[in-house]
């Protein structure tokens, strides 16, 4: 049989999806909480201060990994809701609403930090600037998704209904995005960032590791919540029975 | 069954809206009325200055056109829903996307295009400066379709959600967020005699792709709802 | 004509009804029975193709005709304005001019007298009548019907047997629903019986 079909098979069945995502779990953990450690260190100790800003701009390495994770589960919420979709596989399903409260916690942290980074240069908390504005919209797709699943009752009809509507809010990210900057450009609006586009080096590799780090976290955090969720779900299901029987043997 | 060609029950749909809502047009003005209310609200909350009222007008215009459109997008579906009628329509064979997208014209010539006629007289209560209103009629004109096509998406999606309004709104506003910035930098263009094509174009250019794609959309959310 | 197997549906993770299986051929009258609540319609909108299997298949040649509890009729239309819509809609085979052959269609469901009202004055069984036209001017030649007896009067059931018998004399298969005591009269017909998900006792299916 095609080796293709074979590893969708495989991975769509609940049991084998358990297990596997079990063991991989702490591994997750583990690779977060080093990548972090460098990442930070790098940081806010290693990299220089910026010639303007001063120490603040530190916060930039958690509020630049944060708006990109936020963008990339989205994406990401789409890719697998397509999949549940034509396929019917019922893990992408679970998979992405377990995506969408992670998805909306690192948009959070984005406006949070962004809006701390803002602070001492700008004198307020907020400014309409173009990724701020951008990471506001998106948590309100976040919300509207997140909104959509719970209205719903019934829960294969309600993952159905969030995985399309993220199709069609991720479809209109890159729109959205692209006219918010272009919004920006037009007002002349305040912006947040590093002064000068180049980043040096030394700026760029906390980057990454914090970036990678967010990365593991999201991986570690998603599997648990669908691990659960695929538990709530099937619990009249021999599998699970045969799980926690074997707890007790 | 021969099934029915598909201009043909295009056109019978169509007819049969125009028909309910010319038997409900008491109702057709609920939105519009809302929408001269909403607009009539800036000047009392802002102040009566012409010149601010001008420099806020094409994005208080606008704004209320998205707010009077989504108040009428939660009945596109739901009295068909909710008699069965869209169930058939379903089980009748003809492609649910083009039945989407003719619910879809029938809400935009009952709902938008009335919208883009009052746009004088909204220019005219917001000051807005004569070299600004016959592009805020395009705009208007070329927007408020697209309006009507996301908002068919959300329509579809909280069809059978006992208070999909409310969700219904919050659905669709980040995706208007496109249109709301070049429709709004179009006529503010014009005003300050800046060029406003390329807006007007992208605006086009979306209203085309929204044309074809939505109704798909749409169509499955519907299939969705039903199930 | 039309044939399933081992065919079932979940909601909230938990089958709706027990497996089912039976097979249909021309002229032949499927009655489907149960306790409320057990899947009856369920079952329909599955043969119909609005709901997708959760296990089992179906096999069917055609898209079949579906009328269902909720009549598909506009408050605001008239008798008359509705079943012109469905025959515009659905188109039909029959030959003819649309007025005359709507007239027709209203007169056959007998509902002459208020085909000029507006759908919002119509009593439960007119309603039903109503709903019931589109098998008069409909090609299919699967009929599901979920329990078309409700609210019929004695000679709208009589109506309806008539239309039936004609149906299946054409060879046509149909498909009724039932919870109990309006059962078709004087017809030679399978029975299936479901058993729903949350009943454990051993019932029997066709």
């Amino acid at each position: 049989m095609n080796p293709i079909y074979l590893f969708f098979h495989k991975t769509g069945s609940p049991p084998w999806f358990y297990r596997f995502s079990g063991r991989l779990i702490p591994w997750l953990w583990v690779g977060f909480a080093i990548l972090t450690a460098v990442g930070l260190y790098q940081g806010l100790l290693v990299a220089p201060a910026d010639y303007q800003q001063g120490e603040s701009v530190r916060i930039m390495y958690i509020h630049v990994p944060a708006a990109w994770m936020s963008m990339m589960i989205y994406g990401l919420m789409a890719i697998m809701g397509f999949i549940a979709l034509v396929w019917r596989i019922r893990i992408m399903e679970v998979m992405v609403i377990s995506s969408a409260p992670v998805g909306a916690a690192f948009t959070i942290i984005a406006l949070v930090t962004g809006s701390l980074w803002g602070r001492p240069t700008w004198g307020t908390y907020w400014v309409w600037d173009a990724r701020l504005t951008s990471e506001l919209v998106l948590l309100f797709l976040y919300f509207g998704v997140i909104a959509l699943y719970n209205a719903y009752d019934e829960p294969r009809k309600a993952a159905k209904a969030a995985a399309l509507m993220s199709i069609v809010g991720a479809i209109n990210l890159p729109i959205i995005h692209f006219s918010v900057e272009w919004w920006n450009t037009l007002h002349q609006g305040s912006s947040i960032g590093t002064s000068g586009n180049s980043i040096h080096p030394s700026m760029l590799w906390p980057l990454l590791w914090m970036a990678i780090a967010f990365k593991f976290y999201y991986g570690a955090n998603l599997l648990s919540r669908a691990r659960v969720r695929l538990l709530k779900q099937d619990h009249r299901k021999r599998w699970v029975q045969d799980l926690l029987t074997e707890g007790k043997s | 069954m021969s099934r029915q060609a598909v201009g043909t029950a295009f056109a019978a749909l169509l007819r049969r809206d125009f028909l309910l809502a010319y038997r409900r047009r008491a109702e057709l003005l609920q939105p519009l009325a809302f929408l001269l209310v909403v607009v009539t609200l800036f000047p009392l909350g802002v102040g009566p200055s012409p010149a601010l009222l001008a420099s806020i007008a094409p994005g208080v215009i606008w704004i209320a056109a998205l707010l009077a459109t989504v108040l009428s997008l939660d009945s596109l579906f739901r009295s068909d829903f909710e008699d069965g009628t869209l169930e058939q329509m379903v089980l009748s064979g003809q492609s649910l996307a083009l039945i989407a997208l003719a619910r879809t014209v029938a809400h935009w010539l009952v709902a938008g295009l009335p919208i883009v006629l009052l746009s004088p007289l909204l220019a005219m209560w917001m000051n807005l400066p004569d070299e600004g209103l016959l592009i805020l009629i395009e705009s208007l004109a070329i927007g408020t379709p697209v309006l009507s096509l996301i908002g068919a998406i959300g329509g579809a999606l909280t069809v059978s959600l006992k208070r999909g309004g409310q969700l219904l709104s919050l659905l669709v506003f980040p995706l208007y967020v496109p249109l709301l910035i070049l429709a709004t930098s179009a006529v503010s263009s014009a005003v300050a005699g800046l060029p406003y094509t390329g807006q007007l174009g992208l605006m086009i250019a979306g209203l085309i792709a929204s044309m074809t794609l939505a109704p798909f959309a749409t169509a499955a959310a519907l299939k969705l709802s039903l199930s | 004509m039309l044939a399933v197997s081992e065919l079932s549906f979940e909601r909230y993770f938990e089958r709706v009804f027990e497996p089912v299986s039976f097979e249909l051929g021309a002229g032949s009258l499927l009655l489907i029975t149960g306790s409320n609540g057990c899947g009856k319609t369920t079952l329909l909108k599955l043969l119909a193709g609005v709901l997708e299997p959760s296990e089992g298949e179906i096999h069917k040649q055609q898209q079949p005709l579906y009328s269902g509890h909720f009549p598909a009729i506009k408050d605001d239309l008239s008798v008359e304005e509705n079943i012109r819509f469905w025959m515009r809609f659905m188109g039909t085979r029959k030959a003819g001019q649309m007025s005359g052959l709507c007239e027709q269609v209203i007169e056959e469901i007998g509902l002459t007298p208020v085909a000029l009202q507006e759908g919002r004055t119509l009593s439960a069984g007119q309603r039903k009548r109503c709903s019931l036209a589109r098998l008069l001017f409909c090609d299919e030649t699967v009929w599901l019907l979920d329990e078309p007896y409700s609210n019929l009067d004695p000679q709208g059931i009589a109506m309806l047997d008539r239309i039936v018998r004609a149906h299946l004399e054409d060879g046509g298969v149909c498909v009724m629903t039932t919870h109990g005591s309006l059962r078709p009269e004087g017809f030679d017909l399978q029975e299936c019986h479901m058993i729903s998900g949350r009943e454990r006792y051993a019932g029997d299916g066709a």
